[in-house]
């Protein structure tokens, strides 16, 4: 597990974006309707953040495009995405938020807007 | 409606072509393209389709705005590397060529989605001088941005000149941007913030020449481009000349139509011409006086004009707040709303010296516009806000703490 923040650095409606290493696309951890969600921080329509993204009712707004994906599965709910972005395993205690890198085969094809 | 053609198989004529379906326009769909490609995504094309190495790594595939799954289910006919060549709004045909035969199409209903092309500089064409606008003209530009170091000049300082600028500085190339105008941008972006913009040129070592027009282009002699003479005499060599000058919207082919055609398809604030089924959408509709060449429009009207188009009438109207945004140099700045030559600007966030900032543009103590310079959390919330204002009687107030929304 790979520690993110601690829980007050999290708070609703917020998200924080973590990188691991060079390999690993980076995460963007949300808490939305009182849960935690950990997704690919790279929405899989074109270059942006989805941690920069507005956070509401278990969903995230790209920044750029206004796409929206489901927290709790990683798949768009509106165009210009179509592409699902990848899920990660993401976990609370003793003050901490840790979250799991889904294995490396990726939902998402390799993304064309890097 | 039986049979609904859409002209134009790039952005605005997916969307219209997906709005149909969406609102149960069970029908014979024709789409018609004159690109040989199914419709992509253009705004990589001036940034990492240019810079990704090695050159060829971003393909056609990765930029298909559709699947082929979502293009089954539109369950329609497509007909690619065809242009449309004439209109007859009283006989209810479209005339298509595909460069062997020419044809005739009946079709009941019409969106117009040609879009728009680049503007071209006067003078026989030569090599080393190119446009961007489209898959084929960027590929053609990759080429020649990746065969040695060539010396570039970018005739024009908009967005994709600076955005060209900006891929080939990142991609060591010695690049000089000339712009007409004292200033590039203060259309767009008005005078202060246009000159912070113009300043990331300079920080990335890219020379930007304003005030002064183009007098022409000189040849080697063999037909290459050597030189971009100025209209103050000055010469600079070049080994790539990039043009980007503007555009003009797609209506040789309206021409005898009957349709109005005023620096675009004059339409109503839906999106309809005088001709109840025949809408526009896109680069190339004027509606209620305002043409946008923004990738959101495109998006954001072919359905509100769908559904007027099936509807006979003007039912809805295009109320989208407008947005664009431009990544230059590694930033990414962000403009939403509609601001006036008189507006003031304000930074509410952030600082200009620093590249990365939230301004609002005001007129009478309300927000009219923002833009923002490397703040993309800011800038949604604001934006949010606008777009939740906008359907009030007046703009949101100044002061953020009485907004309604703002924190919502």
């Amino acid at each position: 597990m790979i520690p993110v923040c601690r829980t007050e650095d999290l708070p609703e409606g917020g998200a924080v974006r973590i990188e691991i290493d060079a390999t690993t696309p980076a995460i963007a951890v949300f808490r939305s309707e009182g849960a935690l969600y950990a997704l690919d921080d790279r929405c899989s329509h074109q270059d942006a953040s989805l941690s920069e993204g507005w956070v509401e009712d278990c969903q995230v707004e790209c920044p750029l495009h206004a796409a929206l994906f489901d927290l709790r599965t990683g798949r768009p709910s509106c165009l210009p995405a179509r592409r699902p972005v990848r899920t990660h395993e993401v976990t609370e205690a003793d003050g901490m938020i840790h979250v799991r890198p889904a294995a490396r085969e990726p939902a998402v094809r390799e993304d064309a807007y890097a | 409606m039986r049979t609904v053609t859409v002209v134009g198989a790039s952005l605005a004529g997916l969307y219209a072509a997906r709005a149909l379906r969406a609102e149960g326009f069970d029908g014979r769909l024709v789409i018609v393209g004159a690109e040989h490609h199914r419709p992509y995504d253009r705004p990589p094309l001036s940034k990492t389709f240019l810079t990704r190495r090695p050159p060829g790594a971003l393909s056609l595939a990765d930029l298909r705005l559709s699947d082929r799954e979502e293009e089954d289910e539109l369950a329609a006919e497509w007909h690619l590397g065809t242009r449309a060549t004439a209109l007859d709004t009283a006989g209810r045909s479209v005339t298509l060529d595909d460069g062997r035969t020419t044809r005739t199409l009946r079709t009941d209903g019409i969106v117009i989605a040609t879009g728009a092309a680049p503007r071209t500089l006067p003078g026989p064409p030569l090599a080393g001088v190119h446009v961007l606008r489209t898959y084929d003209d960027a590929r053609a530009l990759r080429a020649a941005l990746h065969d040695g170091t060539p010396r570039v000049v970018v005739i024009g300082g908009g967005f994709i000149g600076a955005e060209v600028a900006s891929s080939c500085a990142a991609l060591g190339l010695p690049v000089t941007v000339v712009e007409a105008a004292p200033l590039p941008l203060v259309p767009q972006l008005g005078p202060d913030l246009a000159r912070i913009c113009a300043n990331l040129h300079a920080d990335h070592g890219v020379r930007l020449l304003c005030g002064t027009g183009v007098k022409g282009l000189r040849d080697d002699g063999t037909g290459r481009v050597r030189a971009v003479e100025l209209a103050d005499g000055r010469l600079l060599d070049a080994d790539l000349v990039i043009v980007g000058i503007g555009v003009r919207p797609a209506t040789g082919w309206l021409t005898g139509s009957g349709l109005r055609l005023d620096d675009g398809v004059v339409c109503d604030a839906g999106g309809v011409t005088s001709v109840p089924q025949v809408v526009a959408a896109g680069d190339v509709a004027r509606c209620a006086g305002a043409r946008t060449e923004h990738w959101t429009s495109a998006t954001e009207q072919p359905g509100t004009a769908v559904r007027n188009l099936l509807a006979g009438t003007t039912v809805a109207r295009h109320t989208a707040l407008p947005y664009f945004w431009s990544d230059q140099y590694g930033t990414r700045v962000q403009l939403a709303g509609r601001h006036g030559p008189q507006d003031t600007v304000r930074i509410v966030e952030g600082d200009p010296g620093d590249r990365s900032f939230l301004a609002v543009y005001e007129s009478d103590g309300r927000i009219t516009a923002a833009l923002a310079v490397d703040r993309p959390r800011p800038f949604m919330r604001l934006r949010r806000r606008l777009v939740a204002d906008a359907a009030a009687p007046c703009g949101p107030p100044v002061a953020p703490a009485a907004a309604p929304g703002a924190d919502s």
